[in-house]
């Protein structure tokens, strides 16, 4: 089975972030930058396929210079090849954009499985995925909780988590999937396989390498203009000490005369 | 924005589910409305056998309704929807589409978008018209920074919104022109729906409830559940929960309330027995009041609480359900 996994570095969300003055963006200096959360489910999902039907993983990702770490875990968590698709042209890319290109990689390579994750912790936005799968003219399935292929009738079942429903799904392949959280439980790097990731090449494509030409990738629709702080909340009142039924009492009366929910 | 100098036409993609409109639906024309200011509002309603909206559509402010009912469209598919609306588009794209941040919403924005070349953008807090650009703000960076998202002049837009941050609209007298639109004879829909298995819930969906009660590892198991599922059904309120109950199997994991959950924005969050971690804060600092019931006083959640209740909440929640109940029963 020839599996793709598409991957991005994104700031380590257990640190705070710093804006940059200017809202163009956040400051890097010192920052942890690490592989996406969900992405790291969507290598394990891509290794344990793998491991199942045998096969290929490879790992990929639109970025600077500097995401070759988190091809580089990949790696390490035992995909077999990586690949780093950098162009100054890709620099303020829309996901549109980074669709495309990631599609231009992806296509001459007739993956049977194309997995993403179901967000970025970064940009939160959710659109590679599906942006990607239209490119591709995959089907698709998104934020999948559960994932079992049957290779010999190339069709795979996967469970969606909707609002207040559980979406048993068929999908042909080859497919995309972004996967949930909940899917599996991402393995760590083993200490031979950091040393083998180590050695192994990651090739680096631009858009010439891709076969892209700058009007195939063309402009972002959507353009980030700034970042700005969340408003700030402070603490309200403090009810301490109080009994139980004087606590109650104050729930009671901000529920109605603040929250006016009561 | 003045009225009359609003864009020409905005759709708005009708969520609906067992024959209901969805709440989100009726935030979502509330804001066409505005956007649109004189221009058409339109709804578009994909389905098989949906019951007359015309009436319930025009009262939030549609204009139109498109309506397509087609068996193809018994059941929300990627394929399916995107093909009918890329359909609709091809006859005349609106300025803007509008689609609630549900399952199904981000699972179809960024395939339609993809497919019509249009401009997106996802999880939008709000949304408005300056200089001819459709300018959002959506929370990144797991709602440590707000972005101000510019989609340019020349391009179709299309804008998932989080629900609850838009105001339902007041009901007007309006009633709406429905238009039926046939879907394409030869569309392709290669997933197949199997089954929509409901999780069985007392309360309503989490993303829209008006208030949540949430619980974390303070709760010490899933047999004190009951006591949010108690206090959730007197207050009409949804229940939710931090990830240390998900994770050790207490409550579904739809539950979960965070950076790797749900991102909720109701008037009011009760934390109970929940510390306020960063992760969890990124689903929920959204929330118009925060109340929390936490027995250590130097809590993180207290930092950011509106109201913080310094004590235990095996003793609070049984009271307290009693006194919303009380409260309820005297009007
Ligand atoms: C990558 C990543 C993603 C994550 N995503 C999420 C996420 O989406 N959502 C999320 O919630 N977490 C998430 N977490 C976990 C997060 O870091 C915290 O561990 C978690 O939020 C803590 O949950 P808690 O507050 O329920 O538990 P704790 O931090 O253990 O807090 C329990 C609280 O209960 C109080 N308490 C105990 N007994 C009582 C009582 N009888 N009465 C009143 N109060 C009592 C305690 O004082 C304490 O403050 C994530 C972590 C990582 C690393
Ligand atoms: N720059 C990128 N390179 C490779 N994959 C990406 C990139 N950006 C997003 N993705 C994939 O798309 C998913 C969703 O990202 P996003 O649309 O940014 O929320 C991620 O989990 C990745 O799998």
């Amino acid at each position: 089975m020839n599996i793709i996994v598409c991957l991005k570095q994104v700031p380590d969300t257990e640190a705070p972030i710093r804006i940059r003055p200017d809202g163009t963006g956040i400051d890097e200096t010192g920052l942890n930058l690490v592989m996406n959360y969900y992405d790291e489910h969507a290598t394990e999902a891509a290794l344990r396929l793998r491991e199942q039907f045998g096969g290929t993983v490879t790992a990929v990702a639109v970025g600077p210079e500097r995401a070759r770490e988190a091809l580089r875990q990949a790696l390490a968590m035992g995909a077999d090849e990586a690949a780093l698709l950098r162009d100054p042209q890709l620099d303020g890319a829309d996901h549109l954009q980074v669709a495309r290109a990631l599609a231009a990689f992806i296509t001459p390579r007739t993956p049977d499985v194309v997995i993403c994750g179901k967000l970025s912790t970064d940009d939160n936005a959710a659109v590679v995925g599906p942006a990607l799968a239209e490119v591709l003219d995959l089907p698709q399935a998104t934020a999948i909780a559960r994932l079992e292929v049957d290779p010999n009738r190339a069709r795979a079942t996967v469970h969606r988590e909707l609002e207040g429903a559980v979406e048993v799904l068929e999908v042909p392949l080859p497919a995309l999937f972004t996967v949930e959280r909940s899917l599996n439980e991402p393995r760590y790097p083993s200490l031979p396989g950091i040393m083998k990731a180590k050695r192994k090449e990651i090739a680096v494509m631009d858009l010439a390498a891709l076969g892209l030409s700058p009007e195939e990738v063309g402009s972002p629709g959507a353009v980030l203009e700034r970042l700005t702080s969340p408003p700030g909340r402070t603490a309200g009142v403090q009810v301490n000490g109080a009994e139980p039924e004087a606590a109650v009492e104050a729930i009671i009366t901000f529920l109605s005369e603040r929250a006016k929910v009561l | 924005m003045a009225a009359g100098a609003g864009l020409s036409e905005v759709w708005v993609l009708v969520a609906h589910e067992g024959g209901a409109v969805r709440k989100i639906t009726s935030e979502l024309l509330g804001k066409a409305r505005a956007l649109a200011g004189g221009g058409r509002v339109v709804a578009v309603l994909l389905g098989a056998g949906v019951p007359d909206p015309a009436r319930t559509l025009g009262r939030r402010g549609a204009d139109e309704v498109i309506l397509v009912d087609d068996a193809r469209l018994a059941h929300y598919t990627t394929e399916g929807y995107a093909a009918a609306l890329a359909h609709l588009a091809a006859e005349g794209p609106p300025a803007l589409l509008l689609i609630g941040s549900t399952a199904q919403g981000r699972d179809l924005a960024p395939r339609l978008a993809a497919r019509l070349g249009a401009a997106v953008v996802t999880d939008c807090q709000s949304l408005d018209v300056a200089d001819g650009a459709l300018v959002a703000t959506r929370p990144m960076y797991t709602r440590k920074a707000i972005g101000t998202v510019r989609l340019g002049p020349g391009q179709m837009w299309i804008a998932v919104a989080l629900p609850a941050v838009f105001p339902v609209p007041a009901e007007t007298e309006r009633t709406a022109e429905v238009r039926s639109a046939a879907l394409p004879a030869e569309i392709r829909i290669r997933t197949r729906v199997v089954e929509t298995r409901a999780i069985e819930r007392e309360t309503v969906p989490l993303t829209e409830a008006e208030v949540i009660v949430s619980g974390g590892r303070g709760l010490r198991g899933p047999e004190n559940f009951p006591l949010l599922d108690a206090l959730a059904r007197a207050l009409g309120a949804a229940v939710g929960s931090s990830r240390p109950p998900v994770d050790s199997g207490w409550v579904p994991h739809d539950y979960e309330i965070g950076q790797t959950g749900k991102t909720v924005s109701p008037q009011v969050y009760i934390a109970c027995g929940i510390s306020g971690a960063p992760q969890h804060l990124a689903g929920m600092s959204g929330s118009k009041f925060i109340v929390a019931i936490n027995k250590d006083p130097n809590a993180p959640i207290f930092q950011l609480a509106d109201l913080g209740v310094v004590g235990d909440l095996f003793e609070i929640l049984p009271r307290l359900t009693e006194a919303v109940k009380r409260r309820k029963a005297v009007g």
